[in-house]
């Protein structure tokens, strides 16, 4: 397990807006098979450096290389890599005008180039995977909140990622519906699935992350097992953070 | 002095004219096939290139857009056809409506699409791309079918106009529908004609215009 390379390697990533610098200098890595998860306050560049891992933002600086091939390249087809990186948001995103399976085919046959049939194949395992095998023919207007980030959760996996990048895949759920789309992601992992999680659920952090990452202003701070950064955090900015996220 | 019946409503010279009108409604017709998909396919053009991040590309855009729209289509018409062969430039009845029309329904379409594009939420690009779609693909099958669906009575109501305004056409002496109207009332001393050619037009228009209010009305539930 040890002499594996990592799954997405990350080496001095710098990202500002504008005079604005969001990301100051980000060295991570992410292993195979591991669960990483980002913790921070509102602000402190989590949802930026998810996002510069598939270039849906351009980093000003550093390094990324995923599975193997430099993201950053002028070389790299950016849309090979994408396909092989998963992206759940917070808002689920999904198509509107198409039916959960229609989500799920359309980048199978427009990027993936599967025949219809073979597409309808994967996207009904897809769905089974996330437990809405019975809801293909439903549009996203017809399904619960925790539904419809399943079928995001689908449509990412049906592409066969090598790593899936969540950004606060349960903020804008219902309470009661939370718990369905963290057990598809305790699934995932189960099987194996590489996965970086930005997300606020210390219980589910507890029980399935490998590795839990502080950040702060645009740093990492501390990062460690879940017990240490949440139990004994070693930082007082962690301490501060964690106590407050404790209380809610 | 005859009635108004015998005026306005003189069935017997509706029936002669009406060989002559229906020649005029098919020009009207091919006009419309012409100018309504190259109108679109121009306004198509001006909203995707005004997602440009390049100022120097969506300024002139605003202008051309503005412009046309501020133009009056009459004057537009006449300039193109009587004013250019003064620069030498002979161009015709059809190419001048064919111009003009596409100048003024181009930016009209333009800026019902451009709005239309930009009512789709961002995160819906970046849920394509992220999957690997590329940005014309994620436009043409996600992007544009919400966009459309916004803007659809929008897109109508606008398809309705040019339809329209295809009757400016008569003033130089294109013969689609008005103008083989006007050519029927000299001829025949009597305005049944123009009368004729108002229940064609009316017609023609009225099953969009009773689609367009139920699309308004659908949007307005919608909301
Ligand atoms: N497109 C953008 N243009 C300008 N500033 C941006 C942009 N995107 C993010 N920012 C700024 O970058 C900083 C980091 O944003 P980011 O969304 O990465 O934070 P976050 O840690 O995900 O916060 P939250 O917990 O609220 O989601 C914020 O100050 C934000 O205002
Ligand atoms: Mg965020």
């Amino acid at each position: 397990m040890t002499r594996e390379p990592p799954v997405l390697s990350i080496r001095g990533l710098r990202k500002s807006f504008g005079a604005v610098e969001v990301l100051r200098g980000i060295d991570l890595d992410v292993q195979p098979r591991e669960l990483v998860f980002v913790i921070g306050p509102s602000g402190s560049g989590k949802s930026t450096l998810l996002r510069c891992c598939n270039r849906l933002e351009e980093p000003s600086n550093g390094s990324i290389h995923f599975d193997g091939t430099d993201i950053l390249s002028p070389r790299t087809d950016i849309n090979a890599v994408r396909r092989r990186i998963g992206m759940v948001f917070q808002n689920f995103n999904l198509y509107p005008h198409m039916t959960a399976a229609g989500n799920v085919m359309l980048a199978l046959r427009q990027v993936l180039k599967k025949d219809r049939r073979e597409a309808e194949a994967i996207a009904g395992e897809a769905l089974a995977r996330v437990g809405l095998a019975d809801k293909r023919g439903a549009y996203p207007n017809e399904l619960s909140g925790g539904q419809q980030q399943r079928v995001a959760i689908a449509r990412a996996l049906a592409l066969e990622p090598k790593a899936v990048l969540f950004d606060e895949p349960t903020s804008a759920l219902d309470p009661e519906l939370v718990g369905s789309v963290l057990q598809v992601m305790r699934d995932l992992r189960q099987a194996g699935m590489t996965m970086v999680v930005v997300s606020h659920e210390m219980g589910f952090a507890r029980a399935a992350a490998d590795r839990v990452v502080f950040m702060d202003q645009g740093e990492i701070v501390e990062q460690g097992p879940p017990d240490t950064v949440f139990g004994a955090p070693r930082h007082a900015r962690t301490r501060a953070f964690v106590e407050q996220i404790v209380r809610h | 002095m005859p009635g108004f019946a015998e005026t306005f409503l003189n069935l017997a010279i509706m029936q002669a004219a009406l060989p002559y009108l229906l020649q005029g409604l098919w020009t009207t017709l091919l006009l419309v096939a012409l100018v309504v998909p190259l109108g679109i396919a121009g306004g198509l053009a001006v909203a995707l290139l005004y997602r440009s991040p390049r100022r120097r590309v969506r300024w002139p855009l605003i202008l051309y857009v503005d412009f046309f729209r501020a133009f009056p289509p009459l004057v537009l018409l006449i300039f193109l056809y009587a004013g250019l062969p003064f620069a030498g430039l002979e161009i015709g009845a059809f190419t001048a409506v064919a111009i003009g029309f596409f100048l003024n329904t181009s930016a009209y379409y333009g800026e019902v699409l451009r709005a239309g594009i930009e009512s789709v939420p961002r995160g819906q690009m970046e849920a394509a791309r992220s999957t690997g779609l590329s940005a014309g693909r994620a436009m043409a099958w996600v992007i544009l079918p919400q966009a459309v669906r916004n803007v659809l009575p929008d897109l109508v109501g606008n398809t309705l106009e040019v339809v329209k305004l295809t009757s400016l056409a008569s003033v130089v002496a294109l013969p689609e529908l008005l103008f083989a109207a006007r050519q029927a009332q000299s001829l025949t001393y009597n305005p049944s004609p123009i009368v004729l050619a108002a229940v064609i037009y009316f017609v023609l228009l009225w099953p969009f215009v009773r689609l367009l209010s139920r699309l308004e009305h659908r949007m307005l539930a919608a909301r």
